[in-house]
């Protein structure tokens, strides 16, 4: 049996990770529908019909997920960290009960006339339900990361005894609510959500134009892909460079408020300036990998660049080592690693997007196989930057659950015995696993079996008949 | 178990750079009355009380007849009947199920110990709730996804098991706050259950009187009067065990309150068959929401004014304090009517039955 607090750690953890992954989708989705909605009802073009009904279907089933996958979480801190709950309830509960009744209610009501509704309401309220799922969506964001953003850097409460019970009571709630890290945590977010999906299209535009160019392969609407490649391309061309430069100064905030998670994530023992910044950082022992020293590491290290980083400008700048705090440091190899994937990854869809951008410029978009290959071999790539800068910001958090005030140990549900919390994350790992896999199978099919064809009797129908001659898709991609 | 009440371990002096952040929250701005009193002077604990069960009866009748469009797709095994009951429910399912997490929400903002202390006692039941709603949300979506006979039946089959067990654990849940038992079933608790999903199930024949034509509407419909009675039946057993062999409650079942409630269920559910002989789906439904609301109230009834009776908590001891009470008063005023207004424009856009083509994955 894994002991209580331990497993509801790693089933927490797991929980999230899992959940992250849909409203990325989503998120990201949300404005890129609210465009093809638009551009459909505005121009009547057959390809606009085409990217809303394909990006819908990819958006439905993500919604779902993140439904089913997001009630869990919901109970999840009464039911493991009860603790916590009880202490930080009238600071972290209204949060949760305003994004259920602001957005979620929105987002799910709008989203039963978006997905089913083509048919029974009119071009206005279709593009009403439209923009309020995309802005549910960006909505519940708010809402739950200014809970989690609070727990980083909490401010406007004090701690009172109520009950023989110490909680921490809510006395400033502009203070508490919009404390600082929420606008960084906020945009750093969002924009990742769109980034993410941007690679995602591409990657899966790239793969269908590959498919046709490269392979000879009779893929069905080939302009439909090059549309979806270009639109895609557009909006990773503005996320990916603003993503890298918010980064850099959302990095100097957290070592500002948060210094020793900074500490963690530049592993930074003693405490000392000039510290470089390992863009490239190569493990060469078991040693660095589980232990990481920023002094002993070997790398590409931009000199001082971790104390540029921390300061703002400063490369002689002073950064505290951990152990200079007097709690124990979090697991620093993970921080660390976890931070230069994610910065790695930054850099690297930079590096695509000009790339991409530029071979469009010079009209040879579709030309250059080896862009494709990386494309496609980046689609999910986002995604996976999220999750590694959401373990930075958790994992480096530890051993606070509330920064600062409360425990990761102590917010643990004291009644919770190891059978039970061992039992619910055996089988939540199973279950999961399963999810995932359901999920991407079911989203390959939809990618695989490609967009709808419109119907004749739209106007410029001829726009989008193929010349390959194998027949229109049937629309519910149904073929096997 | 042990309740989350003892020590909680706060960083009693915390040392360094984290003092300094502490200190700095610790001159909060003045805000402005809110913390002073209740917001109009209101009795806002009872109102929040009252507005937590509200929230679990609208859930437990909004998604209550997708559970029973879920129990009575058992009975059906042509592939068009299996279409049209799962695009019945299609557009409203998820908008019906955000009520659970918004009563999570409420409960948590409201009561934050009740949440802490009623989730973590019935840790594996919450989970096996989860587990439910997780398999009933995701199966109807899985099966529009491929068309083959066996990917189809087993998908099916998924959605019948999920719609079954989540009002079933749902139940018992109740039965066991209700009643203070920390066992993971009783029987009165098993009792409560199967009464949910009957109830369920009644709701479920109402709607699809609505969403369907023809044969499959009478014949769905038949199972409706059927589950009703079962559904009193099993009340008139649950609330017969409780005086018998609870002297506590007895004098709050003898309760002008509690015996108007347990009087109005009979006659809603005889107004239920009428409505469904005569065809008047609306009004049925209409029934199934009022014994809803009846069923919750009940409990509520029974429980007041203690809210967590294994922890002995009263309404008064876990309501939270006057400010963030005042906020979500607030909060809840300004969105619960939007909310009604979104619920309004969905269902009235779908108002009738099912059309031709209506697939459930929107094509
Ligand atoms: C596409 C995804 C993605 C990409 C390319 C980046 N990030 Fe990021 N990062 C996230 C996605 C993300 C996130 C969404 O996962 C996090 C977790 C919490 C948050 O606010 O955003 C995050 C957190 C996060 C944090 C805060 C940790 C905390 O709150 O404790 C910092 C300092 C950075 N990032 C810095 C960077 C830098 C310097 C990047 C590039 C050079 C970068 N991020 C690229
Ligand atoms: C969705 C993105 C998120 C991911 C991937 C994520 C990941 C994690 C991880 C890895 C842990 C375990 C840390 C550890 O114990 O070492 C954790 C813990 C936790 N997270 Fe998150 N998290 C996310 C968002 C959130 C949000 C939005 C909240 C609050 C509203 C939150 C609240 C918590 C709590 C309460 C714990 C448990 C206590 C703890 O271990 O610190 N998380 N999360
Ligand atoms: C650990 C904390 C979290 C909790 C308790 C939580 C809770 C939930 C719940 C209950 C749902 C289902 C709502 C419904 O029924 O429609 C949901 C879905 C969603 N969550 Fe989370 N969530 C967490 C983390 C996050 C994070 C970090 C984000 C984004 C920044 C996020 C964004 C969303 C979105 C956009 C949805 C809508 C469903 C979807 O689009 O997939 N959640 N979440």
């Amino acid at each position: 049996m894994i002991e209580p607090a331990l497993a509801s750690r790693l089933q927490f953890a797991l929980t999230t990770i899992v959940h992250i992954i849909f409203p990325v989708m989503s998120m990201g989705l949300a404005p890129f529908l609210v465009y093809f909605t638009w551009k459909d009802i505005r121009t009547g073009e057959p390809i606009y019909e085409q990217l809303r009904r394909f990006w819908t279907k990819i958006f439905a089933i993500s919604f779902v997920v993140g439904t089913v996958t997001g009630i869990v979480l919901e109970f999840e801190f009464g039911t493991n960290f009860a603790a916590f709950s009880t202490a930080a309830g009238e600071l972290f509960g209204g949060p949760l009960a305003v994004e259920g009744m602001m957005a979620f209610m929105l987002e799910a009501t709008f989203l039963g006339i978006f997905v089913f509704g083509r048919e029974r309401v009119g071009n206005v309220l279709y593009m009403i339900s439209a923009v309020a799922v995309a802005l549910g969506t960006w909505l519940s964001a708010v809402w739950i990361l200014i809970a989690n953003s609070w727990m980083q850097t909490p401010r406007g409460y004090e701690l009172v005894t109520e009950n023989g019970q110490m909680i921490v009571s809510l006395v400033d709630p502009i203070a508490a609510y919009a404390n600082p890290r929420f606008p960084w945590m906020y945009v750093h977010m969002q924009n990742a959500a769109v980034l993410s999906v941007a690679l995602f299209m591409a990657g899966v535009a790239a793969y269908h134009l590959f498919r046709h160019y490269h392979w000879e392969y009779p893929v069905d609407h080939p302009q439909f892909w090059e549309k979806t490649l270009k639109i895609a391309l557009v909006v990773l061309i503005i996320t990916a460079p603003f993503q890298v430069l918010h980064g850099d100064a959302y990095g100097r905030h957290v070592a500002e408020t948060q210094p020793q998670k900074f500490a963690a994530m530049e592993a930074v023992w003693e405490t000392e300036s000039y510290v470089p910044e390992y863009i490239i950082a190569v493990p060469t022992n078991l040693e660095d990998l589980t232990n990481p020293r920023a002094k002993e590491i070997f790398g590409i290290g931009i000199p001082g660049g971790a104390s540029w980083l921390a300061s703002g400008g400063d490369p002689s700048a002073e950064i505290i080592g951990l152990n200079e705090f007097e709690t124990e440091a979090p697991p620093v190899a993970i921080v660390f690693w976890s931070f230069r994937i994610m910065v790695g990854l930054g850099f690297w869809f930079v590096l695509l997007a000009f790339w991409a951008g530029y071979r469009w410029w010079r009209g040879q978009l579709l030309e250059d196989d080896l862009l494709h290959k990386s494309l496609m071999a980046s689609s999910l790539l986002g995604i996976l930057a999220v999750e590694v800068g959401w373990i930075v910001t958790e994992v480096g958090r530890q051993p606070w659950v509330i920064q600062g005030v409360m425990k990761t140990a102590d917010g643990v549900s004291p009644g919770l015995t190891g059978f039970e919390a061992t039992l619910t994350l055996v089988s939540f790992a199973a279950v999961y696993l399963g999810l995932l896999a359901l999920y991407s199978y079911v989203v390959f099919r939809i990618v695989r079996a490609g967009p709808p064809s419109i119907t004749p009797e739209a106007p410029e129908t001829d726009v989008v008949r193929e010349e390959t001659g194998a027949g229109p898709t049937p629309a519910g991609g149904d073929d096997d | 178990m042990t309740e989350p009440g003892g020590t909680v371990g706060f960083a009693a002096g915390a040392t360094g750079r984290e003092a300094a952040a502490t200190l700095e929250a610790g001159f909060a701005l003045q805000t402005g009355g809110l913390a002073d009193g209740p917001l109009l002077g209101l009795p806002l604990t009872e109102l929040w009380y009252g507005l937590v069960f509200f929230i679990l009866g609208t859930f437990l009748f909004l998604d209550g007849f997708d559970f029973g469009v879920g129990a009575i797709f058992v009975t059906r095994s042509e592939g068009s009947a299996r279409e049209q009951l799962l695009a019945a429910i299609g557009p409203f399912w998820d908008g019906n199920e955000v009520w659970l997490v918004v009563f999570g929400g409420a409960l948590f903002a409201a009561f934050p110990a009740v949440y802490a202390n009623l989730f973590s006692r019935h840790y594996l039941l919450m989970f096996a709730i989860l587990g439910a709603l997780i398999v009933r949300g995701l199966a109807p979506e899985m099966y529009e996804q491929r068309h083959d006979e066996t990917w189809q039946r087993w998908w099916g089959r998924a959605f019948v098991v999920g719609s079954v067990a989540a009002p079933l654990f749902l139940g018992i849940f109740a039965g066991n706050w209700l009643l203070g038992s920390t066992a993971l079933v009783s029987l009165p608790s098993l009792v409560v259950g199967v009464a949910l999903v009957a109830l369920s199930t009644a709701g479920g024949a109402a709607f699809l009187g609505l969403k369907t034509r023809g044969r499959l509407q009478q014949e769905t419909a038949a199972y409706g009067p059927k589950a009703l009675v079962a559904y009193l039946a099993l009340v008139v057993v649950a609330v017969g065990y409780l005086f018998a062999t609870r002297p506590d409650l007895r004098g709050d079942l003898l309760s002008p309150v509690a015996l108007g409630l347990v009087g109005a269920s009979v006659v809603l559910g005889a107004g239920y068959v009428v409505a469904m002989r005569r065809e008047s789906y609306v009004g049925a439904l209409a029934a199934t929401a009022g014994l809803t609301y009846g069923l919750v109230a009940l409990v509520a009834a029974l429980l007041y004014p203690v809210i967590d009776p294994v922890a002995g908590l009263t309404v008064a001891d876990a309501i939270v304090s006057t400010l963030p009470l005042n906020l979500m008063s607030i909060g809840a005023a300004l969105l619960l009517p939007l909310i009604f207004a979104y619920f309004v424009v969905l269902y009235a856009a779908f108002w009738g039955p099912v059309e031709e083509g209506e697939g459930y994955a929107g094509e």
